[in-house]
């Protein structure tokens, strides 16, 4: 081994794309707007308070929102994946190649699937949970904040080892799951699947603490006189969600691991010879993946019930039939991953019992449908922006629903598998259902989050380019499953199809109008904050806990421990005429900020990366300041402090006085 | 400071600590549940093998219980009952798992690969495949 | 927090904040974290239990294991658990010192553990029995390998945790760690229990 090799493994200068015009482009425009950020940062001197603030903070709301803002940055990379796709295909017809090479091509649909479901889905659904659960159960954080901080940078640094792919080496061209034996070393030999892996990894690792650290939050610290069935929809739609990140997410841990393991020392365990099995792959990775479906799902579900709730005036309909959906849903999440391969072969009686039990699930999810539409009726509806997400979400989600029904059925998935039938289901669920829900989660929420609402305008135009794309971009594809096109096709020889392709990519565009529009409404809110303020900390006549308090939340959330009596616990006490103390405050006990996670962070992503290269010395170092500096922080007794009554006092009375300009 | 210490440790966690008794009996227990399996695999003490692997698995399951609760401390009032809960749900969870990769793995082995050595006693004829499926065989 | 009476006259709010023990969630927090690596092992059992019997014409379990090892091996750790235990009792007596002796001997035994479980893994690929032989050999040292990684790390938080009680004696916060490790050494037994009945025992008979 060269002294080179020693010390760069296998990176060589090779390893930068700069033959692909495409890359480079895309990496030019990556460093004129890292630039312009970074002048405008040192122009304004914000690098401290950024630190301070944001980086090193463990708030909950703060890491919430961090989540957020990562999730809307990896959406946009994987959109423009999406857009690259659309046009590809929307062009490779009679003869023609389309722009992007296969080698390209197949990067970018693994990295469009990997993207969006673990980048934008999750740190979005994370996100909505870290801000709004400890606020709904009247806590004055999670459990575990320094946890908290430490999760959210590792999710970061998985996000920056997959981005990294894109400049240094490759990134996988295996699909998003990253079957082997196509995954395997002898068919991938490049760092693609290795970048994959440990983008997972270290990710994984965030998200099964994330989930711990919330789950424990909600069993440990609601409000006095919240009882179980008290509490708010959205929380128990979080807390079975992270019972399922609990219990799913070291599966998907271990069989990358089993993964890992065959690529770098050799074993057998999904080769083709020695014994190896590839099939076993498939079956663990979907005892994962169907899980994590429901993962994505579930806390819109609770978001959906929480808007339809407050925007009809009504309490929720059928409480405790929603609860019992949803601890329904997560068991029956774990009998139901077969589904994904039918086609495998595993015989008519274990593909019955699989079908029958995907098919069962409807019938919880059914019953939520029903739950909405019946705490809509009678209802006194106010159509304001989230409120619009729901009717569009009921309506795309059933449909969707109806076609997962189809799909469960194993004669009719012999016919459909792999088929874009397939992609446009779940397209349709995951976009119908999750990022329908969080654009309605974050129009809810926002007001709370930073103090004024969201420009209706632009949330209607981003609504309508959303809907009205999403159905321009999917129902052909739905066509085009039906007549038998495969998915991932870079080239196609029937004429005929191309039709239904350009009408996609138009699709597409549309869904590109919706997201700028996005963007617009907040910059357009940003300029109209004054106009758009909210100083009473309940602008939609909410019903649950976060509203009672200022918006922005004042770092601990509550100058008192509010008491719940009711599930509209806020609800609840504005019909008692609940008058705010105004003195009687007292020091609260508060967790310190620590730049420990963003640290440890660093170091798993260095780690991370000097193994997809092979240097093995920056591995094994990084691994070991890694270690010893978890074993430094145990030693760090100085982990919290006192807000002072004085403070607390402070911090109402500020308060008092904007609400008394209200009246 | 110990003073201190002590207080907090009985104000906070109301999760049960063993005795001394419930560790020896555990241990005893334990003790007792590992050599009579050992002694039975090892001095090929029953004829039939299929019994000696039920027994010895069910040896295994008692020990596990007997761990969990001396052990762990896991009872039902510990931590409102959520140690039990979770690791009901777990056991649930890797029932399912296990059982099911196998039950999975095993049809999928006995229709995939007929030509292939398996023992197929038990698994269903693979009645169900080949309905249009191009990877069967023949 | 749930258990805080609540206040007689129907008040929104506690007048006085709820004491709240600095690290109340910390055991059940670290229990829930155990099941989770339980998963971990369970995908590390599935897997053995699906792979185990697929030799690739190499050895099988009957010529690779030996049983008066394992028993061996097996004994150590249960010797370990109940060192533990008894650690955990000269906590509950304040008795750092020998809190701190019962840890040592705890760690004598789990050195023990994983010097025969190197020794064996030493032997296996030694007469050509490595994990890359066949997908049954990669199962089992993956499954035995990842118990005893676990075993290495608790011996390293043992020994941080040996430093740390003499550096702070036995606060409320050396208590809850000590009990963190304790759930871990144990749930580690527990694991040992399927490996050698499902990996050892039921494969020799």
């Amino acid at each position: 081994m060269s002294l080179t090799e020693f010390i760069f493994g296998r990176l060589t200068l090779e390893a930068i794309p700069y033959h692909e015009p495409i890359l480079v482009a895309t990496f030019a425009g990556v460093v004129v707007i890292g630039l312009a950020l970074m002048a405008v940062m040192f122009r304004y001197r914000l690098w401290g308070p950024l630190w301070h603030n944001w980086i090193v903070s463990i708030d909950h709301k703060k890491i919430g929102i961090m989540y957020m803002i990562l999730g809307l940055i990896m959406l946009m990379r994987g959109f423009a994946d999406a857009i690259m796709m659309r046009i590809q295909q929307a062009i490779a017809f009679n003869g023609s190649e389309g722009y992007l090479n296969s080698h390209h091509y197949d990067q970018i649909f693994t990295a469009h699937g990997v993207i969006m479901i673990f980048f934008v889905a999750m740190p979005f659904v994370t996100g909505l949970m870290n801000f709004v659960m400890p606020l709904q159960i009247g806590a004055r954080d999670v459990a575990f904040p320094f946890l908290n901080n430490f999760s959210f940078w590792m999710t970061v640094g998985g996000a920056v080892l997959t981005m990294l792919s894109l400049f240094i080496g490759e990134y996988a061209q295996t699909g998003w799951l990253a079957f082997p034996p196509l995954s395997g070393i002898g068919a991938s030999p490049s760092t693609g699947v290795d970048y994959y892996i440990w983008g997972l990894q270290v990710a994984g690792v965030g998200t099964t603490l994330s989930g711990i650290n919330l789950l424990v939050t909600i069993i440990k610290m609601r409000a006095p006189g919240m009882t179980m069935m008290k509490m708010p929809i959205f929380c128990w739609t979080a807390l079975c969600t992270n019972i399922l990140i609990i219990a799913s997410f070291p599966v998907l841990t271990a069989v990358l691991v089993l993964l890992t393991l065959d690529r770098y020392i050799g074993t057998n365990f999904f080769t083709a010879d020695l014994g190896g099995n590839p099939m076993m792959y498939v079956n663990l990775i979907w005892i994962w993946g169907h899980p994590e479906v429901y993962i994505l799902i579930l806390p819109l579900f609770g978001v959906f019930s929480e808007v339809t709730s407050t925007f009809s005036g009504k309490r929720l309909f059928g409480y405790t039939s929603m609860v019992y959906a949803t601890i329904v849903i997560t068991i029956l999440s774990y009998l139901v991953w077969l589904h994904h391969f039918f086609t495998m072969g595993s015989g008519a009686s274990v593909n019955s019992f699989f079908g029958i039990t995907t098919m069962i699930i409807s019938i919880p999810t059914g019953a939520k449908i029903f739950n909405w539409l019946f705490t809509m009726y009678k209802g006194r509806i106010r159509f304001e922006v989230p409120m619009y997400w729901v009717v569009a979400f009921m309506i795309t989600f059933v449909i969707g629903g109806m076609t997962g029904v189809l799909l469960a059925v194993p004669p009719a998935d012999f016919v459909l598998h792999n088929s874009l039938f397939l992609v446009a289901h779940f397209h349709n669920v995951i976009i119908g259902g999750v990022v329908f829900g969080v654009f309605a989660g974050i129009n809810y929420w926002f007001p709370k989050a930073f103090g004024f609402r969201l420009n209706k305008f632009w949330g209607l135009v981003s609504f309508w380019g959303w809907v009205i794309g999403f159905w321009l971009a999917f129902t052909p594809v739905y066509v085009l499953g039906l007549m038998g096109v495969t998915r991932r096709l870079r080239v196609f020889d029937d004429p005929s199809l191309q039709i239904w392709f350009v009408i996609a990519g138009i699709g597409v565009a549309t869904i590109a109008v919706g997201i700028f529009a996005f963007i617009i409404q907040i910059a357009v809110s940003i300029m109209q904050r004054d106009k758009l303020r909210d100083v009473t900390g309940d602008p939609w006549g909410g019903r649950t806990l976060e509203w009672a308090t200022s918006s922005p939340p004042p770092s601990y959330n509550f100058a008192f421990t509010p008491v719940a009596y009711d599930v509209d616990a806020w609800h609840d006490m504005k019909q008692r005429n609940y008058q705010r103390p105004l003195n009687g405050y007292q020091p609260i006990h508060m967790p310190k900020s620590t730049e420990a996670g963003i640290i440890l962070a660093a170091l798993s992503t260095v780690c991370g990366f000097a193994l997809v290269w092979y240097i093995w010395w920056l591995a094994a170092l990084s691994f070991v300041a890694m270690a010893g500096y978890a074993i430094y922080h145990t030693f760090n007794r100085d982990r919290d402090y006192y807000i002072t009554a004085e403070q607390v006092a402070e911090t109402e009375a500020a308060r008092t006085k904007l609400l008394a300009t209200q009246v | 400071m110990a003073h201190h210490a002590h207080n907090d440790a009985h104000h906070g966690d109301d999760h049960s600590h063993g005795s001394f008794k419930s560790y020896m009996t555990g241990f005893i227990l334990s003790v007792i549940l590992t050599v009579i399996p050992f002694w039975l695999v090892m001095e090929e003490v029953l004829e039939n093998p299929t019994a000696t692997i039920l027994i010895v698995t069910g040896f295994a399951v008692a020990q596990i219980i007997v761990h969990v609760i001396y052990f762990l401390h896991v009872t039902p009032s510990a931590e409102e009952g959520w140690t039990l809960t979770s690791t009901v749900f777990t056991l649930v969870v890797v029932f399912i798992m296990v059982a099911g990769s196998v039950w999975v793995m095993f049809n999928m082995n006995a229709n995939m690969m007929p030509a292939h050595d398996m023992t197929v006693t038990g698994a269903e004829a693979p009645e169900g495949m080949g309905s249009g499926d191009p990877e069967s065989p023949q | 927090m749930s258990h805080v009476t609540l206040p007689k006259d129907g008040a929104f709010h506690l007048p006085e904040e709820p004491h709240h023990p600095e690290g109340a969630s910390t055991m059940l927090g670290f229990y829930i974290y155990l099941m989770s690596d339980c998963l971990i092992f369970a995908v590390l059992f599935a897997t053995y239990a699906v792979l185990g019997g697929s030799y690739a014409a190499g050895p099988g379990p009957k010529e690779l294991f030996e049983l008066d090892l394992i028993a061996v091996n097996t004994a150590m750790l249960l010797f370990s658990s109940i060192t533990y235990g008894f650690a955990m009792l000269a906590m509950q007596r304040h008795n750092s010192k020998q809190v701190i002796g019962w840890l040592l001997v705890t760690a004598v035994f789990g050195a023990a553990f994983l010097c025969i479980e190197l020794y064996e893994f030493h032997h296996l690929i030694h007469i050509g029995a490595g994990p890359q032989r066949s997908a049954f050999l990669s199962a089992f040292f993956l499954l035995v390998g990842t118990h005893g990684l676990h075993v290495t790390f608790g011996m390293i938080w043992l020994f941080t945790l040996v430093f740390q009680v003499r550096k702070f004696g036995l606060t409320s916060a050396m208590q809850r760690r000590l009990g963190c490790l304790s759930l871990f050494w144990h749930f580690l037994d527990v694991i040992w229990i399927g490996v050698f009945t499902f990996v050892y025992l039921v494969r020799m008979v």
